[in-house]
């Protein structure tokens, strides 16, 4: 696969004064053989699916596996209402954390959702757009502009890295998903090519070296909650980008140092479900509830 | 790779290796059997066999057999559909040695016509898949192309029939691959073309005197 630079495409964006989600729009369209209209219509739609994925999850529906389910929900009462000054990340973060843990139990209990760019991590752009969205009252239009930034990101990260958790790592999923939505909110916000650059940076490199360890190799524990987490670090990140802060590392050589993190992981570190937290007495003990002994994944 | 790959795509539920790579297989099995599938003996390897429970892979993979999208939303529901639709399935699991794919499953199909097909695919992540393996015939089927798949007598000539046929209803033709158990029994023969295969080839290679058996794919990777 071609290398691609995020660096260099920043820079085109900034020398044509576009700002990087129309400079997106344009190179992609003309890419795929699409007219711009064409292809928000399709981001459009992918959006759909995202937002009926939060409300599916919201419902509080629990997974195929049974671990777990009704997470989104419970943060969600927590967090709104009478006592929403109780909940410490304040209404927006709390709520995007809510809705990436429901898109991503949508997923794990066979909802319909779009991979973005997983399915274990397909909580986490939901979230983040769909909260802002929300709180900003941000249309559709400009929300699938931000989803094609986050695409264009996402290009990157698997032409010089990977996004699968078998070659890379949860780094790769959820760290890729955070660095995909916080460069997606900046160019939202109306941020420069630059901080859009800087906020996947930051992102991503708060989430490197980030396992995948699923109990018994199912896309629900820890994936769910990591959605949230990973919503989270995205915030985090655009909010320090758009405040101009810069991260040192480039974003290209960041996506680097993950592929080359990834590389240096062990297999069982590697969605194989043999280390981390699936290996753990009570990750045994629930692998062995749902498979029976006589499948145990250590066998 | 392009940008509906990483927003993208869309499905059901919760693995795009375990669940929507599972609809694809069993949908490119279904299009090899050619008809419907009546009954289906399914062998599951691996992490399929350990972990396709919890990730509906059983579900996916009759989902698939009876030609749905891995969008499609009944997919948790597909067991009470394969027996309003009169097709009965049997899992098991089975062990293949260390040297197959992880993600591996063993159809043994069977439509109304006589015979039982048998074939070998596995998930290779991302959702994306390969068939490896066609009644005991090596071979490798991605399902990314519209393809054109032939079991024929091994004798001269076959091919330049086959790929005459094409040229002449102006299919191009993106990539071809024959297998052969040995000289001059028979083979099977992939053609991979760009665009769909037109009827009309399918007729013509059809009453080719080598051909044994001919079969239009549609591409599974939407
Ligand atoms: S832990 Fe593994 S399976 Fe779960 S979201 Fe992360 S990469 Fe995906």
């Amino acid at each position: 696969m071609e290398k691609l630079s995020l660096s260099a495409w920043l820079d085109e964006a900034n020398a044509s004064t576009l700002s990087f989600g129309r400079f997106c729009l344009q190179t992609q369209a003309l890419e795929l053989e699409l007219t711009e209209i064409e292809l928000s219509e399709r981001m459009k739609q992918t959006l759909s699916v995202m937002q009926q994925a939060i409300a599916y999850g919201l419902t509080g529906v629990r997974s195929t596996g049974g671990l777990v389910g009704g997470v989104g929900l419970q943060l969600q009462q927590y967090s709104t209402g009478d006592q929403a000054a109780r909940s410490l990340l304040g209404p927006l973060a709390a709520k995007a954390a809510a809705y990436a843990l429901a898109a991503n139990e949508a997923n794990a209990a066979m909802g319909k959702i779009c991979a973005a760019p997983t399915a274990g991590s397909s909580g986490v752009l939901p979230g983040v757009l769909f909260a802002i969205a929300e709180d900003r009252g941000i249309n559709q239009d400009d929300l699938s502009v931000a989803l094609l930034v986050a695409g264009a990101i996402g290009m990157v990260i698997a032409s010089r890295a990977s996004l699968s958790g078998a070659e890379g790592g949860c780094q790769a999923e959820c760290g890729s998903a955070a660095a995909m939505a916080a460069g997606a909110v900046v160019d939202l916000l109306g941020g420069s090519p630059d901080q859009v650059g800087h906020a996947a940076a930051l992102a991503l490199k708060n989430l490197l070296g980030l396992v995948c360890d699923p109990v018994a190799g199912l896309v629900e524990v820890p994936c769910v909650k990591r959605n949230a987490g990973a919503a989270i670090i995205a915030l985090l990140a655009a909010d320090m980008a758009l405040a101009g802060i810069k991260s040192v590392i480039p974003i290209d050589e960041v996506i680097d140092a993950m592929a080359t993190v990834g590389r240096a992981m062990n297999a069982d570190l590697r969605e194989t479900g043999l280390g981390g937290l699936a290996a753990t007495p009570t990750g045994l003990e629930c692998a062995e509830r749902i498979f029976g002994a006589k499948n145990h994944p250590l066998e | 790779m392009n940008l509906f790959d990483v927003i993208g795509p869309i499905m059901i539920g919760p693995s795009s290796s375990h669940t929507a790579g599972a609809v694809r297989l069993g949908r490119l099995a279904r299009e090899l059997l050619g008809e419907p599938v009546v009954a289906a003996d399914i062998g599951l390897h691996g992490s399929f066999a350990r972990t396709g429970k919890g990730h509906g892979t059983d579900r996916a993979l009759i989902a698939g057999l009876m030609g749905w999208q891995t969008d499609d939303a009944r997919i948790p529901h597909a067991f009470e559909h394969a027996s309003h639709a009169g097709l009965t399935f049997h899992f098991e699991m089975v062990c293949l040695g260390d040297s197959a794919h992880p993600n591996t499953v063993v159809f043994a199909l069977k439509g109304q016509s006589e015979g039982v097909l048998r074939i070998t695919g596995c998930s290779v992540g991302g959702g994306r898949i390969k068939i490896t393996e066609i009644n005991g015939f090596p071979l490798e089927l991605t399902g990314d192309f519209a393809a054109l798949v032939t079991l024929h007598q091994d004798r001269p000539g076959v091919i330049h029939s086959v790929t005459g046929i094409l040229a002449a209803r102006a299919v191009n033709i993106a990539e071809m691959r024959v297998s052969r158990r040995k000289r001059g029994s028979t083979a099977v023969m992939v053609i991979d073309v760009d665009g769909a295969v037109p009827d009309e080839v399918v007729s013509e290679v059809a009453v080719l005197p080598q051909i044994l058996a001919v079969r239009r794919l549609n591409p599974v990777v939407e």
